[in-house]
């Protein structure tokens, strides 16, 4: 068990091409972190720094209090799950579990008591004798977890594990990989592009973009406060919605000619001030029968999700999307009056897209 | 999805087929089918008679201990230009798989020798190693080394699989840097995590998965050694001295066409063809299938 802390990381590649930015993250012993964030972000680059598979540039990555920057991979007490599993396909599912612990001269009996140990927890006892190509997707999945945790290591890595996996699968093996994290008590980090295996597994998540992160926190945090523009719309599906407005006064703010109040704005904002007003699908409330005094939004069209609806529009000259539950307007509605709770109006600075909100700065990790 | 085309006119895919029929027929089947007939005969030393003698030309062979000498010859020759060309190209192989300035450059230069034909590459190896006037043959005689291929039969031994073996390690490069470069990155990072060290790595991941292109590159090679080695052995030694470097090959070109032995060398011909189409059975049967993952 250890704790994992990454101070000033960056990473240049030949050429000057700098993948990351200097990253700060603390990982607590036994948390769960998630790197997200768009291709090319930087995260699988940060993991594989930390596994010990890229030099690190500059700054300093320690785990469990340890400097591992001159550390190779096999002595970092680490281990690793592949996106592709990257099973050694010449050997069977026994001996791919034995690999690491035969490398590390493991007695016998003891390697054999911790293979059988691990597939009886991963359930694939029936398979050690079979190899890699004889497995599905997510026995291979299993297969590749099992080579982690026989090791008993201090950190987990996880590279986008579940993205060859069918969707079904990915939800299952996503409440896995959880149960095991939580049982174990490892310390793991897990670089994922899809919010909702970021959401649900990390009790830490990171939001990555252009090789810098853009904010910290537990995942509610940063669904409630996203700190920038990026990562307001990165995070919650389907996406937030950011329209132009201006600041109408104190605490409150106009959209297309609609003033609403806003709880989490700084105060003393000079009047008319440029901002972009944050406005998640599933906040805005549809209020049937209402026209006057409500931000009113023109239906271009409707899509169908079964349980709720989503109705797309135009507000203050900016696309929008609302979601409503499903029959509570009918589809052919050619006018939807909208409301929102001041509380869940995120509003950002139009030029460097951060948060302006009352207290923010303080909420970060 | 599959693509096929149809042709409405039935002569036309004999058609289209018909000049490489008609190169296989022409410069295989036809000289061949000629070999096999030859094996069968015996003629006199004018080329005035023709005898139709059944096996008798073959059983002459087994008889002959020139012949066995000549087989074990080649056995000698081709394991060691195998294992030392395999052996060698891996080696570059390896070295060029992994990120160096100039790779380029250095995978351009190892190709190069493939591109010399056999009869100058053994030239080359002729000029460098003659005793009085080679660069390397005079400084190996200058350290003290009696070195004379033309009159010691190791020596010619030596000199022949050199350049037999230089020449056949810019194929097998190919073909392992291909191989080397198929191997997933992240099978050799998982190792490296398990604690493999780099040689560790190599023997356990590396080696086994390359064992498709191995096993593909021993069957060319034995081939490469059985027949393309012609021109170089007669470049270099023409067969000697006396029969020491005289392969299998050579001894069907010095029998039939030295020694007038027509019938003789021709039965040897068909030996080397059927061993050639075994080796291919071999290849196609195992490489296929068996070897792959």
């Amino acid at each position: 068990m250890a704790e994992v802390t990454l101070k000033a990381v960056r990473k240049v590649y030949a050429g000057n091409v700098e993948a990351v930015k200097g990253v700060d993250i603390d990982i607590p012993d036994g948390g769960f972190c998630v790197l997200v964030g768009p291709s090319g972000c930087g995260k699988s680059t940060l993991l594989r720094m930390v596994a010990g598979l890229e030099t690190i540039s500059s700054g300093e990555i320690a785990i469990g209090g340890r400097v591992v920057n001159q550390i190779e991979p096999a002595d970092r007490d680490i281990a690793m799950v592949f996106q592709n599993y990257a099973l050694y396909p010449h050997m069977s599912v026994y001996d791919n579990i034995a690999y690491g612990l035969r490398n590390r001269g493991t007695p016998k009996d003891e390697i054999d008591r911790r293979v059988q140990e691990a597939a009886r927890i991963l359930a694939i006892e029936p398979f050690l004798a079979r190899r890699p190509r004889q497995l599905s997707g997510g026995q291979r999945q299993r297969v590749a977890m099992g080579r982690a945790i026989v090791r008993k290591p201090q950190v987990f890595l996880f590279d986008e594990p579940l993205s060859n996996l069918d969707a079904k699968l990915r939800v299952q093996m996503r409440v896995e990989i959880k149960k095991l994290q939580r049982a174990l008590g490892v310390t793991a980090i897990y670089v994922t592009h899809d919010q909702v295996e970021a959401m649900t597994l990390s009790d830490k998540l990171v939001v990555m973009n252009g090789g810098r992160v853009e904010q910290v926190g537990t995942p509610t945090d940063v669904y409630r406060r996203p700190a920038t523009k990026f990562v307001a719309t990165f995070i919650g599906s389907p996406p937030m919605n950011i329209v132009p407005g201006v600041v109408a006064g104190e605490g409150s703010v106009s959209v297309g000619g609609h003033v609403m109040a806003v709880d989490d704005i700084r105060a003393g904002l000079p009047k008319g001030a440029k901002v972009d007003i944050g406005l998640r699908p599933e906040d805005l409330v549809v209020e049937p029968g209402a026209t006057d005094g409500h931000p009113l939004i023109e239906v271009d069209f409707v899509e169908e999700l079964g349980a709720t609806q989503l109705f797309h529009g135009t507000l203050g000259g900016a696309p929008i999307v609302v979601q409503c539950p499903t029959d509570k307007v009918p589809t052919t509605v050619k006018r939807l009056a909208l409301s929102i709770a001041p509380t869940l109006i995120h509003v950002f600075d139009h030029e460097t897209g951060e948060r302006i909100g009352r207290t923010f700065g303080s909420v970060a990790a | 999805m599959e693509k096929r085309s149809v042709f409405g006119n039935r002569l036309l895919p004999y058609l289209l087929l018909a000049p490489q029929l008609a190169i296989t027929i022409v410069f295989f089947y036809w000289p061949a089918s000629q070999a096999v007939w030859m094996s069968f005969r015996i003629q006199d030393a004018f080329g005035i008679a023709t005898e139709f003698v059944w096996f008798e030309n073959y059983t002459e062979l087994f008889k002959s201990r020139a012949y066995y000498e000549a087989m074990w010859t080649t056995v000698v020759f081709s394991s060691w230009v195998t294992v030392l060309s395999m052996g060698t190209a891996l080696l570059l192989a390896v070295m060029a798989d992994k990120q160096i300035r100039g790779a380029t450059a250095y995978r351009t230069l190892l190709i190069w020798p493939y591109a010399v034909a056999p009869a100058i590459a053994g030239v080359l190896w002729l000029f460098m190693f003659q005793p009085s006037l080679g660069m390397v043959g005079r400084s190996l005689r200058a350290m003290g080394i009696d070195w004379n291929p033309l009159l010691d039969g190791n020596h010619a031994m030596i000199l022949v699989i050199l350049a037999a073996t230089w020449k056949q390690i810019s194929y097998n490069f190919l073909f392992f840097l291909a191989g080397l470069q198929s191997i997933p990155k992240s099978l050799i990072e998982a190792a490296a995590i398990d604690g493999a060290r780099p040689a560790r790595r190599f023997w356990t991941i590396v080696f086994p998965l390359l064992s498709p292109t191995t096993f593909f590159l021993l069957v060319v090679n034995v081939v490469y050694v059985f027949f393309d080695t012609f021109g170089i052995i007669d470049a270099i030694t023409k067969g000697g001295p006396a029969t020491s470097t005289q392969t299998l090959v050579y001894k069907v070109f010095s029998d039939g066409r030295l020694g007038g032995d027509l019938g003789g060398s021709a039965a040897q011909s068909v030996i080397l063809m059927a061993i050639v189409i075994g080796l291919t059975a071999i290849q196609f049967r195992y490489v296929e299938r068996k070897v792959t993952y």
